[in-house]
Parts: structure tokens; sequence; C-alpha cells
């Protein structure tokens, strides 16, 4: 067994040694700015463009759709800002939900400050959105629907593809198309991600959370939809993304989007049953330990929970001492110190928010670790319980 | 993140638990976080001969209440009552700059503590 037990996958992964092989070459050697014209530049060029390719295959679509970014962060904001202020003259209205990662969130209600419409659609118990709910909320008025592929923070599943339907279905007869963003940054590796069968017009990945580097990333975008770039300059991705390529970065973001892809099955094969072992047995605990997100319709990797009457920080500290890493949705552990809005948007109250608990696995952990951390939760859990006065009330 | 003399007080607090017969009893809940503690003191010749707390809170909020009941533990209830968050925080030696709030709870709760057993000794 390793010394750590890194559960946190789903904060970030560390680099494939095959990833960082193939990025090693084009910081030293192959260093020719992409848009130059001698043969040095040649050689990365075609380096951007065969990643390219191979985000296309994975996608399921042309090298043309492909933007490298800088990672899931910029992806979204990209998305968001480039339909809203592209189709502002036809519409005004955002749908989003109510699980978002915050480069949604924000993004939206910056633009509401802005003086853009917003509807936040909510979730059930699970976190799920229902699709009648997305429904509901489109008006003649709205112009993008972003909705994420799977959470961060408790591993739903969205019914993407219900959603695309919907939309092409909506569009008939009408003079445009309701336009579809999904975050897919922790569907990547785990998840189908064909942008054809989800019926997506924009989908965001980030290498750094599929063993690719971090600050690196992709927007898809649908070929003839209105997008007008945030970023311009000197009109590098076909003028969507402005800037000299990040050449190792999008050859790195490229080559573990690759391998993740056809991985994929055998990560399945992995991750679920170490998962449903680490839920089983940390809901076995006892009373007052509550699975948060969807019973099946999850990430093959995410198991997260919350404790009644414990905080969160103070697991994750407990967690640490014994070679755990870990996170938490407590307000103690963010910077705003406020519970994770996701939590309470699934109706858990604050107070429980408070002793969240998130454990997402990787290619690294196996079933001694996750042992090791069902042998060692027990233990932290009545200690910290054994400490609160809200027990002994 | 934290000084490890926080991470010492959060593993190993001294003084948590209850008093069966407390003189005192000071309930705080942090406004900011949503976090809880209870201080429990016995006081004999007017000075503080036994405190207990219970806190559910981040590792600054334990590591808080565990130092603090050290600081006031044979203090007469006027030196007790001098005990400031800032003084909590210090004894740390520090916390981080988001976690300040936490040191408000222990400080709060032993003057609560304090104003209960006044308010049952009136005389
Ligand atoms: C769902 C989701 N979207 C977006 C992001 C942001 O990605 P990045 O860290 O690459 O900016 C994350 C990562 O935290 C995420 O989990
Ligand atoms: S008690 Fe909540 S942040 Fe310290």
């Amino acid at each position: 067994m390793n010394n750590l037990v890194y559960l946190d996958h789903a904060a970030t992964t560390p680099v494939h040694p095959r990833v960082l092989e193939e990025m090693l070459p084009y910081f030293t050697e192959h260093y020719g700015n992409p848009s130059s014209v001698y043969s040095l530049a040649q050689e990365t060029r075609g380096a951007v463009e065969g990643a390219r390719q191979g985000v296309a295959d994975v996608v399921g679509a042309s090298p043309r759709d492909i933007v490298f970014t800088s990672g899931g962060t910029e992806s979204d904001n990209a998305a968001i800002r480039g339909v809203v202020w592209a189709l502002r003259k036809h519409g005004d209205h955002i749908v989003t939900s109510a699980v978002e990662h915050h480069a949604i969130i924000d993004t939206c209600h910056q633009l509401e400050k802005l003086g853009f419409k917003l509807t936040v659609v909510p979730v059930d118990s699970y976190g799920m959105v229902r699709v009648e709910d997305v429904e509901k909320a489109i008006t003649d008025k709205t112009v993008l629907v972003t909705i994420m592929m799977a959470n961060n923070e408790m591993g739903t599943i969205q019914p993407i593809a219900d959603i695309g339907a919907l939309l092409k279905e909506m569009s008939k007869g009408k003079p445009r198309k309701v336009l579809f963003h999904t975050d897919a940054v922790q569907a990547a590796g785990a998840l189908d991600i064909k942008v054809n069968k989800l019926g997506v017009d924009f989908l965001s990945l980030s290498a750094h959370k599929y063993y690719g580097p971090k600050g690196t990333g992709v927007l898809y975008i649908r070929r003839g939809v209105n997008f007008l770039p945030p970023q311009s300059g000197g009109g590098q991705e076909r003028n969507r993304r402005a800037g000299t390529e990040n050449v190792p970065g999008i050859v790195g973001c490229a080559a573990a989007l690759k391998l993740a892809d056809e991985k994929r099955e055998a990560y399945l094969k992995h991750c679920v049953p170490l998962r449903d072992r680490l839920i089983q047995g940390v809901l076995s605990i006892g009373e007052g330990v509550h699975l948060t997100g969807h019973p099946t319709d999850r990430l093959p990797n995410s198991a997260s929970f919350y404790f009644d009457n414990i905080e969160g920080e103070s697991i994750l500290l407990s967690l640490d001492f014994e070679g755990v890493a870990a996170s938490s949705g407590s307000a103690c552990t963010s910077a705003s110190l406020e519970p994770s809005h996701v939590l309470l948007a699934m109706g858990i109250p604050a107070e429980q928010a408070h002793g969240s608990l998130r454990l997402t696995l990787g290619w690294d952990n196996d079933e001694a670790q996750v042992d090791h951390v069902l042998g060692v939760l027990p233990g932290i859990v009545n200690r910290l319980k054994a400490m609160s006065p809200l027990v002994h009330q | 993140m934290y000084s490890d003399l926080v991470m010492d007080h959060f593993r190993n607090p001294r003084n948590v638990g209850t008093i069966e017969d407390a003189d005192g009893v000071g309930n705080v809940g942090n406004p900011v976080c949503g976090d809880v503690m209870q201080m429990m003191i016995k006081v004999k010749e007017n000075r503080i001969e036994d405190i207990k707390f219970q806190t559910m809170g981040c590792g600054a909020a334990i590591a808080t209440s565990s130092i603090s009941t050290e600081m006031v533990m044979g203090k007469t209830l006027d030196e007790a009552r001098e005990l400031s968050n800032k003084a909590v925080a210090e004894a740390l030696g520090g916390l981080p700059p988001a976690k300040m709030h936490c040191s408000n709870l222990a400080a709060d709760a032993i003057h609560l503590a304090l104003d209960d057993y006044k308010s049952k000794h009136k005389n």
C-alpha cells in the first residue's frame, strides 16, 4: 500500500507518465511558435493539429470544432460569455442548474448583474435536474442552457442527452435553436462524451481531471453556432481563442484524453467495485451517516457523504493524520465560509452539509487503501462525535 | 495550513467533555460558519477549579477551545474574564487569517459561562 491514500481525484489527478513523456520534447526541443513559417514551427504546428484531431475523435467532432483553452474554468466562461454576447440581439435569458461548478454559477450571476436574465432550475434530493423543469424554464428569450454532465461534489450524472433532445425538439418551427452547453469536466474518462449523442453545441473539458496537465482544457464549439470569442488577439484557434498556443499543454491535454478514452472500460471496472465497497463500508458505520448524490446514476469514482453533528474540516484533518487525502463541502473548508451550494440545493440543511465528506477514487487506489479508510473512519467519526455538543444535548 | 501547536491541540484536545454539576455553562454558535461550542466551569473560592468543553467545528475551533481551557484553568474569575480571542490565537502560535473568527468562539463561550455563574450566584 502507498503511504498516501489519495482520494481526491475530483480535485485533480497526477499526470500519466506516458502523457508527460509526450509533452517533454515541446518544452526545449520543439519550441517553435506554431504560427511561424520556418520548419521548427511546422513541427509544433503539426503537434497542435494532431492533438486537435485526437480530441475531435474522442468527442466525435471535426478538428475545426475543437478549441484549446487554459482549462475548465476558461472553457465554461468562454461558452457562456461567447454565446450570450453573440446572441444578445435575439434574447437575453440563460438557463442553468442549482448544482453547477462556480465557473458556471458565478459567470451566470455576473451576467445577471449586467442585465441578462437567469433561471436556475432546481434539482431533486439526488441532485438531479428534471428535464421538465428545463422545459418549463425556456422562453422565447432563452439563448443558452448550460447544465453539467456530472457533478464534482456528489457525482450525480445529469440527463444531458434527454435535455439535448428536448432542445432540439423545441427548436422545430423556431427561427433559432436554444444553444446547449455542458460542463463535462468530471465526465471525461468516465462517460461517453460524444457531442452528437449528447446533443450539445458546446462542451468543456479540463485535462488535469483525467491525468493530463493542469491549466489546459478544451472547448468544443459546434460548427455554425453563434459565438463571440471573449478573447481576441493574434487570431489563433481560428480566431476563437487568441494567444500563442500552450503547445506542451495541448499535446498533454490531447494525449491524456485519448488514453482516458481508450481505458474507459477498464477504468469503470477498476473504480466501480472500489466505489461501492467504500459506499457500503462508510454507510455501515451506523446511524447519522448519509450518502449524497444518486445511488446509481453517479460517477464511477465518486463516494460522497455527510455525517450528522460533526464538521467536515475536522474529518479531513483527522484523515490526513491517517495518510488519507479527501475533501468536504463544509463551510469551514470554503473560502466563503458558506456550506456548499450543491448540498444545499439537494435540500440538505446547512448544519448537515457542514459534515460532508467527498472521497473520489482513481487509478492509484486499490482495495487495501479503501479498507484502510474504512478501518480508520469509524474511530474518527466517534472521536469527533464524542467532542460534539450537539450529540449530548 | 495550521501550526504544529494547533494540530497538537486538535489531535489531543485538553479538557474535553462535560461537568455534571457545573456552576456555569456557556453555549455559542458561530454565526460565520455555523459551528457550535460549549464550555462548562466548576468554581471554587472564586477560581476556576475545572473547565470542560465540547466543540463541533473546524481544526482551529477545536484547538482554540482546548488551549483556552488550559489558559483559564485555576485562574480567578476576574483573570479568566480577561481572556481575549487575540490571546487565544497568539497562544496557538497564530491562526490563518480566514480562521481568526474561530478563536472568538472559545473566548465568547468562556465569558458566557462566567456570566452564567455570576447570574446564578448573585449574593
Ligand atoms: C465540474 C467542474 N467544472 C469546472 C472545473 C474547473 O476546471 P479547471 O480547474 O480546469 O479550471 C472543475 C474543477 O474544479 C469542475 O469540477
Ligand atoms: S469554526 Fe468554522 S471555520 Fe473555524
